[in-house]
């Protein structure tokens, strides 16, 4: 068998989703934001939601992901995604209406917007992206940055008596009463990347019965916010990351 | 004849919105326009329109739902009061960035701060100036009557739609908590989503349907040579619109030999107060500018050339009065007057103004 036997469509067991657009990714190599993406884009053109799907991106390196899936999006202000989806789901009950967060974005300056948007229960699917750190902005201290952690803002490691304490907004999520699915996944590999498939697929079905906020934690790396090389982020996530914010669902009604 | 009602200035913008066909109100409480809100929930037009309403968490969640249900091609507002709406000012410059339409509705109060739950007139700056960052300007209608605050509703929209623009109706305590006559508007029933798209397609977040491309509602733009481009574009709307939108009122003008300058409820004061100098002898009218951005400064530098001198009446410690000053570009005297933090000024006051700052100065 050679090449062309390979590329012929009968033996084809893995594509591009159609929902990716071909525009080239402003992602550093390694970072987690593409492979979300892609699953999110999967789950959409498996489920047949492109046309009902609406995606409101956030301020932080995920901004542009307007850029990558091939759905109408809207770009909020810095923390507001919730805000800006609570309106587009409840004037467009019919739509898929999903927000995709930072931890900056959703955990510090936009708390107010999602506690509420999800103890509203607002029929909505929220990706959250915890890389531990300010991507965008140049590795500066994320309200989930790890107690002894090096950042920008936090030169000799985060300290809690100068920084606080991460903050587990997930775990804090699970209380409220408007969500209905409360879940923290990561994507490092192909075993984690199954899982979240599952979860996105199961949060997109959630909103379609109008069971509640749906919130999906995804733990990621940022190699370069981190400054060290994909490997290793994987790597330390495990070891650092997951202890702290332990995989798994927290809520499943 | 529309139906007749007696109501609140604040009660009429909820009547209005839903007479409208407005599809989602976004609010939180403050005095003095909290019977916005109270109003729409007590009406419940989701039961009759499929209005959606809904009490936000803040300011600045109310403004951003106003920018997702706009981003829909959906009629949306809000409405605040001056501490809030300085919240909103984020989210207002987004939307004007983004080119969305929407309304909002600022029932001022006396500033700065906390300030007071009285009237005043003091965010004149903030509306027509910027208020939020970055070069933008929202249209800016101010109504005098309670008539005005129904009518403005729909008018807002309408310039909101063709401009693809913010648009304010900047009000105060004294208009929204007043009790007018009013001819209410006929229900115009809310767009259909066919509708929406008919109109707002090429840009309105629906769903990305086979025959299109992806609709995206951002003001982000990363290449500064494009940004710049983008802003030439925006200047040229806020052109167009200065260019044909120009609302404004003349009252006793003909003869006058001096002129007051007076918005919204000044504005109501000033009549009375026309009325009074006449009474003297003097010969003043009121210029009334409705629109305040698109400011009517071209009909302003036209009286400048019949009068002796201006008197800017508003309460605030002078802001609007630096828009006459320009209009008028110093050819003849232009002087401020007006009570402020909560005080409403009265008549008689005005004419004295008058007498001292222009007739005698
Ligand atoms: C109101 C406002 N404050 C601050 C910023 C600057 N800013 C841009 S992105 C960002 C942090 C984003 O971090 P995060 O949400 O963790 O996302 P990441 O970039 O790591 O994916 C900040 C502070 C902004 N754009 N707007």
């Amino acid at each position: 068998m050679d090449v062309k036997d390979i590329i012929k469509p009968e033996n084809l067991v893995y594509g591009k989703s159609d929902v990716i657009l071909d525009n080239v990714m402003h992602y550093c190599p390694g970072c987690t934001h593409g492979t979300i993406h892609k699953v999110i884009a999967e789950v959409i053109e498996e489920m047949g939601i492109q046309d009902k799907t609406i995606g409101i991106s956030p301020v932080g390196c995920s901004v542009l992901a307007y850029n990558y899936l091939d759905i109408d999006w809207q770009q909020a202000a810095h923390g507001r995604a919730p805000a800006l989806a609570t309106a587009t789901k409840r004037l467009m009950p019919e739509k898929y209406v999903f927000t995709y967060q930072g931890d900056g974005d959703l955990a510090s300056i936009g708390t107010a917007e999602i506690m509420h948007a999800c103890n509203r229960g607002e029929n909505i699917v929220v990706f959250f992206v915890n890389n531990a750190i300010y991507g965008m902005t140049g590795g500066q201290m994320a309200p989930t940055t790890l107690i002894g952690m090096k950042t920008a803002t936090t030169p000799y490691g985060r300290n809690v008596e100068l920084n606080g304490h991460p903050l587990k907004i997930t775990e804090l999520i699970a209380q409220l009463p408007g969500t209905c699915y409360v879940t923290r996944q990561s994507a490092e590999a192909a075993g984690p990347v199954r899982k979240l498939k599952k979860a996105v697929r199961k949060a997109f079905e959630n909103s379609a019965q109008k069971k509640g906020t749906s919130f999906i934690e995804i733990v990621g790396t940022c190699n370069s916010g981190w400054k060290m090389s994909p490997v290793k982020s994987n790597e330390w996530m495990k070891e650092n990351m997951f202890p702290m914010y332990p995989l798994g669902d927290m809520k499943d009604e | 004849m529309g139906e007749l009602r007696l109501m609140k200035g604040n009660e009429v913008i909820a009547e209005a919105a839903i007479r409208a066909g407005v599809d989602g109100y976004f609010g939180y409480p403050i005095t003095p326009q909290s019977e916005v809100l109270e109003t729409l929930m007590a009406r419940m037009p989701w039961e009759e329109t499929g209005m959606v309403v809904l009490q936000a968490e803040s300011e600045v969640a109310a403004i951003n739902m106003v920018y997702g249900g706009a981003s829909c091609g959906k009629k949306v507002m809000t409405s605040s009061s001056s501490p809030g709406m300085s919240l909103k000012m984020e989210g207002i410059t987004y939307l004007a960035g983004a080119e969305l339409p929407c309304l909002v509705v600022n029932v001022v109060r006396g500033g700065p701060g906390l300030g007071t739950i009285q009237p005043a007139q003091s965010d004149y700056f903030q509306s027509v100036k910027g208020g939020g960052h970055g070069d933008y300007k929202l249209i800016v209608l101010a109504p005098n009557s309670v008539q005005e605050m129904n009518d403005f509703v729909g008018l807002g929209f309408d310039l909101a739609f063709k401009y693809l623009n913010p648009a304010m109706i900047l009000t105060d305590g004294m208009i929204g908590q007043m009790m007018e006559k009013v001819e209410l508007a006929d229900f115009t029933p809310r767009w259909t989503e066919e509708e929406i798209i008919a109109k707002s397609g090429t840009w309105a977040t629906t769903g990305k349907t086979k025959n299109r491309e992806r609709n995206i509602s951002t003001s982000l733009e990363l290449d500064s040579a494009k940004q710049e481009i983008f802003n030439h574009k925006l200047q040229a709307k806020y052109k167009t619109i200065e260019e044909n939108e120009v609302r404004y009122e003349k009252f006793m003008c003909d003869d006058a030999e001096y002129l007051f300058v007076a918005y919204g409820s000044s504005s109501r004061i000033c009549q009375k107060s026309v009325e009074l100098a006449r009474e003297k002898g003097i010969k003043v009218g009121l210029l009334r500018p409705i629109t305040l951005f698109p400011f009517p400064s071209k009909q302003i530098n036209e009286m400048a050339d019949q009068v002796k001198g201006i008197l800017s009446v508003e309460m605030s410690a002078g802001q609007m009065i630096e828009d006459v000053k320009l209009a008028v570009n110093c050819r003849i005297p232009v002087e401020h007057f007006g009570r402020y933090g909560g005080i409403i000024t009265s008549p008689e006051e005005i004419v004295e103004a008058l007498e001292q700052k222009i007739i005698g100065g």
